[in-house]
């Protein structure tokens, strides 16, 4: 079974139908990647994995570990392994970085049944899962994304990622507003944390990122359906031809 | 005019005054029949005066209070009753039970004459008004004016203890003075107490007022503080207040700044019943320089009114306001700052913010900060928000594994923390810091003790 079943998943925003009926099957060890056009539901798939409560799920079914992931509180998705690197990270003034990830690590040991963390060795984990994103020291001492630069912000995501572990994530834009640089220390992080337990999904319009994080399946999403699947080969042909001819195989153009 | 509820204690007041001076001195009693005078004129506040629109203090009075006009001690020593040991905060530690200054404990007589070796009086209002009448001739309802507020008049005619402080010309002692009011009874029970403060030239006073109340029963609490600070002084002014549903605590502090001077005023309602707070300050000398702030945290159905006044008299003086409120349940909050740059009073530079969080659609918050400038060239600002948790934030939170509760947990006490921040005692921040969110986290130490102030 795999680690995400996606089946015929239909979701609206007020009464808007954004996705309408999406088949994705992940196991774990593999990265995919979704790409497609503007407005064709990629970011909203990954809000309602997350059980952001501006959506709403009309039909089919999501399994998770092989549990009903949409039966379960965001915080629930969370602590089962979901996790989601946000496109526009949320700045929180007056809680504290290093505050804000303890809380996070402390509660997901609670779900596993394992002890809160010492100080000593949640410092130490910080230390190290920090210089994996080259994140400065200064960042941990200030409030949760509170006057990051843009950069600063994707790469506090993957530090988070690094810090909570999960079996799922969901890098949704995460090159957007990258230079070149960023990009590569973002990249790095994720490549470090591959494993053949865990697995993602690469959120993005451009081939940029999946240069760096090289995906073993490729996925086309428009109009709320996912249109193609193919290898990694893919990518190249959606940078050199755009979307404009998958649109033409479907009879839209 | 109904003058029903007055009219009890007008009685009381023509039948005991004589015996109310008998045990009072000159000073005190050289106000109290003008004051009563002005406030059988009036009354109580109602909701019909134009500073009290969201506050009514004649109803709150409607109660049959009795009123300690006798003085009576209640058999109750704080010392061991509150087992508060000083590690975190050291300071001179006094109580004021009820209506009446706690002499009764040798630790109180020792923090006494410690520090009249510093040159500083403190104590009871009333013994030192005996002792030093000429001093408290001279301060002694020189601020407090009842002009706007009657519960000032009822104050003046009746109170006759509370704590008195004076800081000599330059001297700067050696750690904090904590007054801690705490209202205990065995039946329903008024309190009047006036406070009278005094610091002098160049010298320094930090001040931690706490107010607790046992549980058992309903008390209402009218207390009047003088402040006068003068020339370079310092005073910073902490209060707190952590009591219980059953208690009305109407709290008046009147402060006059002198030149160069610089108060800091925080004021904490952590855990209340009903509450209004009234602060007027006057800056009367250049480059006086006022921080005033507070925050308050509302569950039940707890009354908050923060009421505001700050006089820029002369020129170059300085305010920075800011309160913040966090309502949750069917609370109400009100929050009415004012403050006047009065012709002349060039240069000032003077902001107030009154930022809130209504959490439960049922929590309501007024708020009314204004500004009147007769001045040209100033740097002057006000606002007001009133807005919900972000619910992206908690979102956010949530994503990463954080339950809902705890992360409108993070949200208010982050909300919080910058009027915290604003406290200068770094042992007392901490301390804060930890009782708000044992506060939202519904915690709060039931405190008739407030052992957990200076653990």
């Amino acid at each position: 079974m795999g680690l995400l079943e996606i089946k015929n998943l239909h979701a609206n925003i007020g009464d808007k139908e954004i996705l309408k009926g999406v088949d994705l099957t992940i196991n774990p060890g593999e990265v995919h990647a979704i790409m497609g056009p503007n407005g064709s539901g990629k970011s909203t798939l990954s809000a309602v994995l997350t059980g952001n409560p501006a959506y709403t799920v009309t039909e089919g079914s999501v399994m998770f570990n092989g549990k009903n992931l949409l039966e379960m509180a965001p915080e629930d998705r969370a602590r089962e392994g979901m996790f989601l690197s946000f496109q526009y990270p949320v700045e929180i003034p007056g809680v504290s970085m290093v505050n804000f990830i303890r809380t996070a690590v402390n509660e997901k040991r609670k779900y596993q049944g394992q002890p809160a963390l010492s100080a000593t060795d949640f410092l130490k984990m910080m230390r190290e899962r920090k210089d994996l994103v080259e994140l400065d020291n200064k960042l941990a001492n200030r409030s949760v994304n509170e006057g990051f630069s843009g950069g600063e912000k994707k790469r506090n995501e993957i530090f988070q990622m690094a810090m909570l572990e999960p079996k799922l994530s969901i890098l949704d834009e995460t090159d957007s507003g990258l230079d070149i640089d960023a990009l590569r220390i973002v990249a790095k992080g994720v490549n470090h944390l591959r494993s053949s337990e865990n697995a993602s999904i690469v959120i993005t319009h451009y081939q940029r990122l999946l240069d760096y994080i090289v995906p073993d399946v490729v996925h086309v999403l428009y109009k709320g359906r996912i249109v193609k699947t193919e290898g990694r080969e893919l990518v190249a042909e959606l940078e050199e031809k755009g979307y404009d001819w998958i649109k033409r195989e479907l009879g839209d153009l | 005019m109904d003058m029903s509820v007055e009219q009890s204690y007008i009685d009381i007041y023509n039948q005991m005054a004589e015996k109310v001076k008998a045990q009072s001195s000159a000073p005190l009693n050289a106000l109290r029949d003008d004051a009563m005078k002005a406030f059988a004129e009036r009354g109580f506040p109602t909701k019909k005066w134009e500073d009290f629109q969201r506050t009514d203090l004649k109803e709150r009075y409607a109660t049959n209070y009795g009123i300690n006009l006798t003085q009576f001690n209640i058999d109750f020593n704080p010392y061991s009753a509150f087992k508060c040991d000083v590690q975190a905060i050291k300071s001179h530690l006094f109580f004021v039970v009820n209506d009446v200054f706690y002499c009764g404990d040798k630790r109180a007589t020792d923090e006494i004459e410690a520090l009249k070796k510093q040159g500083i009086i403190a104590g009871s209002l009333r013994q030192v008004a005996k002792q030093h009448p000429e001093l408290v001739a001279k301060y002694y309802g020189k601020a407090a004016k009842w002009d706007v507020d009657t519960t000032v008049a009822f104050n003046t005619a009746f109170a006759q203890d509370g704590f008195f402080i004076y800081v000599p010309k330059n001297v700067e002692i050696d750690c904090p003075i904590q007054i801690i009011n705490v209202m205990n009874g065995d039946l329903d029970m008024m309190a009047t107490s006036r406070n009278l403060v005094i610091v002098e030239e160049g010298a320094k006073l930090q001040l931690l007022v706490c107010g607790h109340a046992s549980k058992s029963f309903n008390y209402l609490c009218n207390r009047v503080t003088e402040a006068f600070i003068g020339n370079y002084a310092t005073l910073e002014m902490y209060k707190l207040e952590d009591t219980e549903e059953s208690v009305t605590n109407i709290g008046s502090l009147f402060i006059e700044q002198q030149a160069d001077s610089n108060v800091l005023v925080n004021e904490i309602t952590l855990k209340n019943g009903f509450t209004r707070n009234n602060i007027n300050v006057n800056l009367l000398g250049e480059h006086a320089e006022l921080n005033l702030c507070g925050m308050a945290i509302g569950d039940g159905k707890k009354h908050i009114d923060n009421h505001t006044f700050v006089n820029h008299a002369v020129s170059h003086c300085k305010t920075n306001e800011l309160y913040k409120y966090i309502l949750n349940e069917e609370s109400v909050g009100n929050f009415d700052g004012k403050i006047l740059v009065n012709k002349g009073s060039q240069k000032t530079e003077a902001y107030q913010s009154n930022r809130n969080i209504v959490v439960t659609p049922t929590a309501k918050m007024y708020t009314k900060p204004h500004l009147e400038i007769y001045a040209d060239d100033v740097k002057c600002s006000h606002g007001a928000t009133v807005g919900q948790l972000d619910k992206e934030a908690l979102f956010y939170m949530q994503s990463r594994g954080i339950p809902e509760a705890e992360a409108r947990m993070l949200l208010m006490v982050a909300f919080a923390n910058d009027v915290i921040e604003n406290i200068r005692i770094e042992a007392l921040r901490t301390r804060m810091h930890m009782l708000v969110e044992r506060r939202f986290r519904g915690e709060s130490s039931a405190c008739t003790s407030c052992s957990d102030l200076c653990k």
